[in-house]
Protein backbone atom coordinates (compact mmCIF):
# COMPACT_ATOMS: atom_id res chain seq x y z
CA UNK A 1 0.00 0.00 0.00
CA UNK A 2 1.49 3.49 -0.96
CA UNK A 3 2.11 5.72 2.14
CA UNK A 4 -0.49 8.73 2.23
CA UNK A 5 1.87 11.97 2.54
CA UNK A 6 -0.68 14.52 3.03
CA UNK A 7 -3.71 13.79 5.24
CA UNK A 8 -7.23 13.00 3.89
CA UNK A 9 -8.80 16.46 5.09
CA UNK A 10 -6.03 18.50 3.26
CA UNK A 11 -6.28 16.00 0.01
CA UNK A 12 -10.12 16.53 0.10
CA UNK A 13 -9.46 20.50 0.37
CA UNK A 14 -7.35 20.54 -2.36
CA UNK A 15 -9.42 18.54 -4.81
CA UNK A 16 -12.40 20.83 -4.31
CA UNK A 17 -10.33 23.93 -5.10
CA UNK A 18 -8.54 22.22 -7.77
CA UNK A 19 -12.56 22.13 -9.15
CA UNK A 20 -12.16 25.90 -9.42
CA UNK A 21 -11.86 27.95 -12.55
CA UNK A 22 -8.80 28.54 -13.88
CA UNK A 23 -7.25 26.00 -11.11
CA UNK A 24 -5.80 22.57 -12.12
CA UNK A 25 -4.30 19.93 -9.19
CA UNK A 26 -1.06 21.35 -9.26
CA UNK A 27 -1.91 25.11 -8.59
CA UNK A 28 -4.74 23.78 -6.43
CA UNK A 29 -1.79 21.85 -3.83
CA UNK A 30 0.15 25.82 -4.30
CA UNK A 31 -2.81 27.01 -3.45
CA UNK A 32 -4.01 25.28 -0.14
CA UNK A 33 -0.17 25.41 1.22
CA UNK A 34 -0.07 28.64 0.64
CA UNK A 35 -3.20 29.15 2.70
CA UNK A 36 -1.47 26.69 5.35
CA UNK A 37 1.07 28.68 5.76
CA UNK A 38 -1.17 31.52 6.69
CA UNK A 39 -3.76 30.47 8.58
CA UNK A 40 -4.35 33.74 10.48
CA UNK A 41 -3.80 36.22 7.80
CA UNK A 42 -5.65 34.01 5.52
CA UNK A 43 -7.18 30.42 5.86
CA UNK A 44 -9.13 31.23 8.74
CA UNK A 45 -10.92 34.62 7.32
CA UNK A 46 -11.15 32.80 4.75
CA UNK A 47 -13.22 29.85 6.02
CA UNK A 48 -15.56 32.54 7.54
CA UNK A 49 -15.82 34.44 4.68
CA UNK A 50 -16.93 30.91 3.08
CA UNK A 51 -19.28 30.28 5.42
CA UNK A 52 -21.38 33.91 5.79
CA UNK A 53 -21.43 34.38 2.18
CA UNK A 54 -23.15 30.64 1.76
CA UNK A 55 -25.51 31.07 4.89
CA UNK A 56 -26.50 34.50 4.05
CA UNK A 57 -26.10 34.49 0.26
CA UNK A 58 -29.71 35.17 -2.21
CA UNK A 59 -30.95 35.55 -5.31
CA UNK A 60 -33.04 39.25 -5.70
CA UNK A 61 -36.32 38.21 -6.13
CA UNK A 62 -36.52 41.68 -8.12
CA UNK A 63 -33.93 41.77 -10.92
CA UNK A 64 -32.34 38.05 -10.58
CA UNK A 65 -28.71 39.38 -9.05
CA UNK A 66 -26.72 37.48 -6.55
CA UNK A 67 -26.41 39.47 -3.64
CA UNK A 68 -26.85 39.15 0.41
CA UNK A 69 -30.00 40.94 0.68
CA UNK A 70 -33.44 40.53 -1.05
CA UNK A 71 -33.63 43.14 -2.88
CA UNK A 72 -30.67 43.13 -3.62
CA UNK A 73 -28.46 46.61 -2.84
CA UNK A 74 -28.82 47.43 -6.61
CA UNK A 75 -32.76 47.39 -6.49
CA UNK A 76 -32.67 49.23 -3.11
CA UNK A 77 -30.18 51.84 -4.21
CA UNK A 78 -32.64 55.58 -4.45
CA UNK A 79 -29.92 57.05 -6.39
CA UNK A 80 -30.22 54.99 -9.55
CA UNK A 81 -32.07 55.83 -12.98
CA UNK A 82 -35.86 54.36 -12.12
CA UNK A 83 -37.03 54.81 -15.85
CA UNK A 84 -33.95 52.39 -17.34
CA UNK A 85 -33.55 48.64 -16.39
CA UNK A 86 -30.47 46.78 -18.40
CA UNK A 87 -31.23 43.21 -19.25
CA UNK A 88 -28.24 41.08 -19.46
CA UNK A 89 -27.73 37.42 -19.27
CA UNK A 90 -26.23 36.49 -16.29
CA UNK A 91 -24.72 38.11 -13.37
CA UNK A 92 -20.94 38.35 -14.39
CA UNK A 93 -22.70 40.96 -17.14
CA UNK A 94 -24.20 42.78 -14.98
CA UNK A 95 -20.76 42.33 -12.43
CA UNK A 96 -19.32 43.89 -15.63
CA UNK A 97 -21.18 46.87 -16.31
CA UNK A 98 -20.79 47.75 -12.73
CA UNK A 99 -17.30 47.52 -12.54
CA UNK A 100 -16.88 49.66 -15.35
CA UNK A 101 -19.12 52.24 -13.92
CA UNK A 102 -21.31 52.81 -17.29
CA UNK A 103 -24.59 52.39 -16.32
CA UNK A 104 -26.50 54.39 -13.58
CA UNK A 105 -29.62 51.91 -14.33
CA UNK A 106 -31.55 49.30 -12.96
CA UNK A 107 -30.98 45.07 -14.08
CA UNK A 108 -32.36 42.56 -14.79
CA UNK A 109 -30.57 39.10 -15.07
CA UNK A 110 -32.36 36.89 -17.47
CA UNK A 111 -30.18 34.27 -16.28
CA UNK A 112 -29.05 32.68 -19.88
CA UNK A 113 -30.21 32.75 -23.59
CA UNK A 114 -32.45 30.99 -25.70
CA UNK A 115 -30.70 27.85 -27.57
CA UNK A 116 -31.90 25.62 -30.02
CA UNK A 117 -29.33 22.88 -29.13
CA UNK A 118 -29.67 23.26 -25.38
CA UNK A 119 -33.12 23.12 -25.24
CA UNK A 120 -33.49 26.79 -23.18
CA UNK A 121 -37.06 27.72 -23.97
CA UNK A 122 -38.62 31.19 -22.58
CA UNK A 123 -39.82 29.26 -19.29
CA UNK A 124 -36.60 28.46 -18.51
CA UNK A 125 -35.10 31.98 -18.23
CA UNK A 126 -36.25 35.20 -15.48
CA UNK A 127 -38.83 36.87 -18.76
CA UNK A 128 -42.19 37.08 -16.92
CA UNK A 129 -40.44 38.89 -14.28
CA UNK A 130 -39.14 41.18 -16.80
CA UNK A 131 -42.38 42.28 -18.21
CA UNK A 132 -44.06 42.79 -15.05
CA UNK A 133 -41.19 45.14 -14.38
CA UNK A 134 -41.65 46.95 -17.69
CA UNK A 135 -45.36 47.79 -17.19
CA UNK A 136 -44.43 49.91 -13.77
CA UNK A 137 -44.89 53.52 -15.54
CA UNK A 138 -41.77 55.05 -14.16
CA UNK A 139 -39.91 52.48 -16.59
CA UNK A 140 -38.98 54.03 -20.29
CA UNK A 141 -36.46 51.93 -21.70
CA UNK A 142 -34.98 48.22 -21.56
CA UNK A 143 -31.49 47.67 -23.23
CA UNK A 144 -30.79 44.79 -23.96
CA UNK A 145 -27.36 44.32 -23.04
CA UNK A 146 -27.16 40.76 -24.25
CA UNK A 147 -23.66 39.07 -25.89
CA UNK A 148 -23.46 39.08 -29.96
CA UNK A 149 -24.29 35.93 -30.49
CA UNK A 150 -26.82 33.95 -32.64
CA UNK A 151 -28.32 32.85 -29.22
CA UNK A 152 -27.53 36.59 -27.96
CA UNK A 153 -29.40 37.97 -30.65
CA UNK A 154 -32.30 35.15 -30.42
CA UNK A 155 -33.15 36.43 -27.05
CA UNK A 156 -33.15 39.70 -27.93
CA UNK A 157 -35.96 39.57 -31.00
CA UNK A 158 -38.05 37.75 -28.59
CA UNK A 159 -37.98 40.03 -25.56
CA UNK A 160 -37.93 43.24 -27.94
CA UNK A 161 -41.47 40.98 -29.27
CA UNK A 162 -42.83 40.43 -26.26
CA UNK A 163 -42.50 43.60 -24.66
CA UNK A 164 -44.75 45.06 -27.65
CA UNK A 165 -47.62 45.50 -25.25
CA UNK A 166 -46.07 46.98 -22.68
CA UNK A 167 -45.15 51.31 -22.99
CA UNK A 168 -41.43 50.86 -23.62
CA UNK A 169 -38.67 51.96 -25.54
CA UNK A 170 -36.32 49.00 -25.91
CA UNK A 171 -32.47 49.54 -27.37
CA UNK A 172 -29.63 47.26 -27.78
CA UNK A 173 -26.09 47.64 -27.59
CA UNK A 174 -24.07 48.51 -30.59
CA UNK A 175 -22.19 46.28 -32.29
CA UNK A 176 -18.95 46.70 -33.93
CA UNK A 177 -15.00 48.18 -33.61
CA UNK A 178 -14.20 47.60 -29.85
CA UNK A 179 -12.44 51.09 -28.77
CA UNK A 180 -9.14 50.81 -29.52
CA UNK A 181 -9.92 47.77 -31.92
CA UNK A 182 -7.44 48.15 -35.13
CA UNK A 183 -9.01 46.32 -37.88
CA UNK A 184 -6.12 44.19 -38.96
CA UNK A 185 -5.96 42.61 -35.69
CA UNK A 186 -10.04 41.94 -35.37
CA UNK A 187 -11.56 38.61 -36.07
CA UNK A 188 -13.76 38.41 -38.77
CA UNK A 189 -16.87 37.60 -36.99
CA UNK A 190 -16.40 41.03 -36.11
CA UNK A 191 -15.32 42.50 -38.94
CA UNK A 192 -18.67 41.67 -40.71
CA UNK A 193 -20.82 42.76 -37.96
CA UNK A 194 -19.31 46.21 -37.77
CA UNK A 195 -19.69 46.20 -41.62
CA UNK A 196 -23.29 45.13 -41.80
CA UNK A 197 -24.20 48.04 -38.58
CA UNK A 198 -22.26 50.44 -40.12
CA UNK A 199 -23.75 54.03 -39.67
CA UNK A 200 -23.27 57.15 -41.46
CA UNK A 201 -20.75 59.75 -40.40
CA UNK B 1 -7.68 9.18 -39.60
CA UNK B 2 -7.98 12.46 -40.62
CA UNK B 3 -10.61 14.87 -43.45
CA UNK B 4 -11.07 18.53 -44.55
CA UNK B 5 -14.27 19.86 -45.52
CA UNK B 6 -16.47 22.85 -45.62
CA UNK B 7 -18.99 22.60 -43.24
CA UNK B 8 -22.11 24.68 -41.25
CA UNK B 9 -21.61 25.04 -37.58
CA UNK B 10 -24.91 23.76 -35.42
CA UNK B 11 -23.66 24.96 -32.01
CA UNK B 12 -20.90 25.06 -29.82
CA UNK B 13 -20.75 24.19 -25.91
CA UNK B 14 -18.02 24.93 -23.34
CA UNK B 15 -15.22 21.95 -23.26
CA UNK B 16 -13.20 22.61 -19.83
CA UNK B 17 -12.33 26.09 -19.43
CA UNK B 18 -10.57 27.14 -22.94
CA UNK B 19 -11.84 24.75 -25.78
CA UNK B 20 -15.11 24.17 -27.54
CA UNK B 21 -17.17 21.13 -28.19
CA UNK B 22 -18.52 21.94 -32.72
CA UNK B 23 -21.04 20.45 -33.64
CA UNK B 24 -20.67 20.47 -37.34
CA UNK B 25 -22.79 19.85 -40.56
CA UNK B 26 -20.84 18.92 -43.49
CA UNK B 27 -21.92 17.00 -47.04
CA UNK B 28 -19.66 13.91 -46.72
CA UNK B 29 -19.34 13.09 -43.34
CA UNK B 30 -22.80 14.18 -41.95
CA UNK B 31 -22.93 15.57 -38.36
CA UNK B 32 -19.32 15.78 -36.97
CA UNK B 33 -18.47 16.73 -33.58
CA UNK B 34 -14.31 17.68 -32.45
CA UNK B 35 -12.87 19.82 -30.03
CA UNK B 36 -11.47 22.93 -31.26
CA UNK B 37 -8.66 23.86 -28.71
CA UNK B 38 -8.57 27.61 -27.13
CA UNK B 39 -12.10 27.70 -28.72
CA UNK B 40 -13.79 30.11 -26.03
CA UNK B 41 -10.96 33.02 -26.95
CA UNK B 42 -12.28 35.60 -28.30
CA UNK B 43 -10.57 35.10 -31.55
CA UNK B 44 -12.73 32.15 -32.32
CA UNK B 45 -16.29 33.28 -30.56
CA UNK B 46 -16.74 35.70 -33.97
CA UNK B 47 -16.14 32.99 -35.92
CA UNK B 48 -17.96 29.70 -33.88
CA UNK B 49 -21.40 31.02 -34.43
CA UNK B 50 -24.34 28.55 -35.34
CA UNK B 51 -24.50 29.04 -39.05
CA UNK B 52 -21.13 30.32 -40.03
CA UNK B 53 -19.48 28.02 -42.90
CA UNK B 54 -16.10 27.16 -42.05
CA UNK B 55 -13.29 25.08 -43.17
CA UNK B 56 -12.56 21.99 -41.16
CA UNK B 57 -9.99 19.94 -40.38
CA UNK B 58 -10.83 16.86 -38.32
CA UNK B 59 -8.22 14.95 -37.16
CA UNK B 60 -8.82 11.50 -34.78
CA UNK B 61 -7.18 8.23 -33.89
CA UNK B 62 -10.29 6.71 -34.79
CA UNK B 63 -13.21 7.91 -36.85
CA UNK B 64 -15.75 6.92 -33.75
CA UNK B 65 -13.56 8.85 -31.46
CA UNK B 66 -13.93 12.68 -30.78
CA UNK B 67 -11.76 13.94 -32.41
CA UNK B 68 -9.62 17.84 -32.74
CA UNK B 69 -10.81 20.54 -35.46
CA UNK B 70 -8.55 22.58 -36.96
CA UNK B 71 -11.18 25.29 -38.34
CA UNK B 72 -10.81 28.48 -40.56
CA UNK B 73 -13.64 31.01 -41.14
CA UNK B 74 -15.27 30.41 -45.20
CA UNK B 75 -18.48 32.68 -44.75
CA UNK B 76 -19.88 34.20 -41.56
CA UNK B 77 -23.40 34.01 -42.35
CA UNK B 78 -24.71 34.32 -38.58
CA UNK B 79 -23.43 38.33 -38.35
CA UNK B 80 -25.81 39.04 -41.80
CA UNK B 81 -28.76 36.92 -40.01
CA UNK B 82 -28.22 38.82 -36.54
CA UNK B 83 -30.55 41.90 -37.61
CA UNK B 84 -33.86 39.82 -39.38
CA UNK B 85 -35.43 37.89 -35.84
CA UNK B 86 -37.88 35.92 -38.28
CA UNK B 87 -34.16 34.42 -40.37
CA UNK B 88 -32.60 33.70 -36.47
CA UNK B 89 -35.95 31.92 -35.44
CA UNK B 90 -35.32 29.67 -38.98
CA UNK B 91 -31.59 29.31 -38.35
CA UNK B 92 -32.37 27.66 -35.01
CA UNK B 93 -35.05 25.69 -36.34
CA UNK B 94 -32.62 24.10 -38.94
CA UNK B 95 -29.81 23.63 -36.46
CA UNK B 96 -32.40 21.94 -33.88
CA UNK B 97 -33.23 19.80 -37.59
CA UNK B 98 -30.17 18.72 -38.21
CA UNK B 99 -29.16 18.31 -34.61
CA UNK B 100 -31.78 15.32 -34.51
CA UNK B 101 -29.45 13.30 -37.64
CA UNK B 102 -27.29 10.66 -36.05
CA UNK B 103 -24.03 11.22 -36.33
CA UNK B 104 -21.54 10.64 -39.27
CA UNK B 105 -24.89 9.87 -41.23
CA UNK B 106 -23.95 12.11 -44.58
CA UNK B 107 -27.25 13.35 -45.88
CA UNK B 108 -26.09 15.39 -49.12
CA UNK B 109 -29.30 16.49 -50.78
CA UNK B 110 -30.71 17.64 -46.85
CA UNK B 111 -26.98 19.59 -46.79
CA UNK B 112 -27.32 20.91 -50.10
CA UNK B 113 -31.18 22.70 -49.18
CA UNK B 114 -29.74 23.58 -45.92
CA UNK B 115 -27.06 25.39 -47.88
CA UNK B 116 -29.20 27.04 -50.26
CA UNK B 117 -31.73 28.36 -47.42
CA UNK B 118 -29.14 29.88 -45.45
CA UNK B 119 -27.97 31.80 -48.95
CA UNK B 120 -31.44 32.36 -49.47
CA UNK B 121 -32.11 33.65 -45.89
CA UNK B 122 -28.66 35.88 -45.89
CA UNK B 123 -29.42 37.60 -49.75
CA UNK B 124 -32.99 38.77 -48.48
CA UNK B 125 -34.94 36.07 -50.64
CA UNK B 126 -38.24 34.99 -49.92
CA UNK B 127 -37.29 31.77 -48.29
CA UNK B 128 -40.27 30.69 -45.84
CA UNK B 129 -41.41 28.29 -48.31
CA UNK B 130 -38.25 26.56 -48.48
CA UNK B 131 -38.16 26.11 -44.63
CA UNK B 132 -41.47 24.02 -44.70
CA UNK B 133 -39.61 21.92 -47.63
CA UNK B 134 -36.85 21.62 -45.36
CA UNK B 135 -38.57 20.46 -42.59
CA UNK B 136 -40.19 17.45 -45.12
CA UNK B 137 -36.92 16.79 -46.09
CA UNK B 138 -35.42 16.10 -42.97
CA UNK B 139 -38.32 13.72 -42.04
CA UNK B 140 -37.87 12.36 -45.73
CA UNK B 141 -34.50 11.32 -45.03
CA UNK B 142 -35.09 10.01 -41.71
CA UNK B 143 -37.30 7.70 -43.46
CA UNK B 144 -40.64 9.19 -42.25
CA UNK B 145 -41.36 11.55 -46.14
CA UNK B 146 -44.77 12.22 -46.70
CA UNK B 147 -46.06 10.94 -50.27
CA UNK B 148 -47.27 13.44 -52.68
CA UNK B 149 -47.30 11.75 -56.13
CA UNK B 150 -50.96 10.86 -55.82
CA UNK B 151 -54.11 10.20 -53.93
CA UNK B 152 -54.29 7.61 -51.52
CA UNK B 153 -57.81 6.85 -52.53
CA UNK B 154 -57.99 7.28 -56.12
CA UNK B 155 -55.31 7.56 -57.75
CA UNK B 156 -55.49 10.39 -59.20
CA UNK B 157 -52.65 12.85 -59.68
CA UNK B 158 -54.37 16.40 -60.01
CA UNK B 159 -56.26 18.21 -57.24
CA UNK B 160 -54.33 17.29 -54.75
CA UNK B 161 -55.34 19.25 -51.77
CA UNK B 162 -54.95 17.15 -48.65
CA UNK B 163 -52.81 14.89 -46.98
CA UNK B 164 -54.44 11.98 -44.55
CA UNK B 165 -53.00 12.47 -41.32
CA UNK B 166 -53.05 8.69 -40.90
CA UNK B 167 -51.05 7.64 -44.33
CA UNK B 168 -49.27 10.91 -44.81
CA UNK B 169 -50.84 10.27 -48.30
CA UNK B 170 -51.77 12.60 -50.55
CA UNK B 171 -56.04 12.68 -50.89
CA UNK B 172 -57.38 14.32 -53.81
CA UNK B 173 -60.30 17.29 -53.74
CA UNK B 174 -63.12 15.03 -54.93
CA UNK B 175 -61.87 12.43 -52.67
CA UNK B 176 -61.55 14.23 -49.18
CA UNK B 177 -63.92 16.61 -49.48
CA UNK B 178 -66.29 14.35 -47.52
CA UNK B 179 -63.67 14.19 -44.74
CA UNK B 180 -61.68 17.38 -45.02
CA UNK B 181 -62.46 18.23 -41.61
CA UNK B 182 -59.92 15.59 -40.51
CA UNK B 183 -57.45 16.05 -43.48
CA UNK B 184 -54.56 18.28 -43.61
CA UNK B 185 -54.43 20.90 -46.02
CA UNK B 186 -52.11 20.63 -48.82
CA UNK B 187 -50.32 24.04 -50.05
CA UNK B 188 -49.94 24.19 -53.49
CA UNK B 189 -46.32 25.38 -52.88
CA UNK B 190 -45.35 21.81 -51.40
CA UNK B 191 -46.31 19.91 -55.07
CA UNK B 192 -44.10 21.99 -56.82
CA UNK B 193 -40.28 23.33 -55.20
CA UNK B 194 -39.84 25.86 -57.86
CA UNK B 195 -42.96 27.66 -56.13
CA UNK B 196 -42.27 30.76 -54.47
CA UNK B 197 -44.46 32.19 -51.73
CA UNK B 198 -45.17 34.77 -49.00
CA UNK B 199 -48.89 34.04 -48.75
CA UNK B 200 -48.95 33.79 -45.02
CA UNK B 201 -51.95 31.71 -44.57
CA UNK B 202 -51.01 29.05 -47.23
CA UNK B 203 -47.01 29.45 -45.01
CA UNK B 204 -48.97 28.17 -42.40
CA UNK B 205 -50.76 25.50 -44.10
CA UNK B 206 -47.55 24.57 -44.63
CA UNK B 207 -45.68 24.58 -40.92
CA UNK B 208 -48.70 22.49 -39.34
CA UNK B 209 -48.41 19.88 -42.52
CA UNK B 210 -44.94 20.18 -41.32
CA UNK B 211 -45.15 20.01 -37.36
CA UNK B 212 -47.75 16.89 -37.58
CA UNK B 213 -44.96 14.75 -38.82
CA UNK B 214 -42.61 15.81 -36.96
CA UNK B 215 -44.24 15.99 -33.63
CA UNK B 216 -45.40 12.12 -34.63
CA UNK B 217 -42.01 11.15 -35.58
CA UNK B 218 -39.85 13.07 -33.74
CA UNK B 219 -40.78 14.83 -30.60
CA UNK B 220 -43.56 12.38 -29.63
CA UNK B 221 -41.55 9.37 -30.92
CA UNK B 222 -38.61 10.33 -29.07
CA UNK B 223 -40.75 11.84 -25.69
CA UNK B 224 -38.76 15.41 -26.69
CA UNK B 225 -40.37 18.58 -25.99
CA UNK B 226 -41.54 20.20 -29.38
CA UNK B 227 -39.17 22.82 -30.27
CA UNK B 228 -40.01 26.21 -28.99
CA UNK B 229 -38.22 28.31 -31.34
CA UNK B 230 -40.33 26.48 -34.34
CA UNK B 231 -43.28 28.13 -32.05
CA UNK B 232 -42.13 31.40 -31.85
CA UNK B 233 -41.12 31.74 -35.48
CA UNK B 234 -44.72 30.93 -36.04
CA UNK B 235 -46.46 33.17 -33.54
CA UNK B 236 -44.13 35.35 -35.44
CA UNK B 237 -45.86 34.48 -38.53
CA UNK B 238 -49.01 35.05 -37.63
CA UNK B 239 -48.66 38.17 -36.48
CA UNK B 240 -47.40 39.64 -39.66
ZN1 LIG C 1 -32.14 43.24 -7.48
Amino acid sequence: MARAAIGSEIEKLIRLFSGLPGLGLRSARRVVLYLIKREEQLLRPLSRALEMVADSIKICSCCGNIDTTDPCCVCIDPKRDLSVICVVEDVSDLWALERARVMNSHYHVLGGVLSALDGISPHDLNIKRLIERACVPEVQEILLAVNSTVEGHTTAHYITDILGDCNVRVSRLAQGIPVGGELDYLDDGTLAAAINARTIF
Amino acid sequence: MEWKETGFILGVRPYGETSALLESWTRDHGRAMGLVRGGLSRRWKGILQPGNRIVLNWRGRFSEQLGVFIVEADHLYASELMNCPLALLALNVMNELVHIIPERDPHPRLFDSYEHLLNAMSKGYVWLADLVRFELKVLSELGFGIDLTSCVATGDVDNLVYVSPRSGRAVSRSAGLPYSDRLLPLPPFLLDDTLVTNDIPLLLQGFKLAGFFLDRHVYSFRKIAPSCMREILIKRLILL
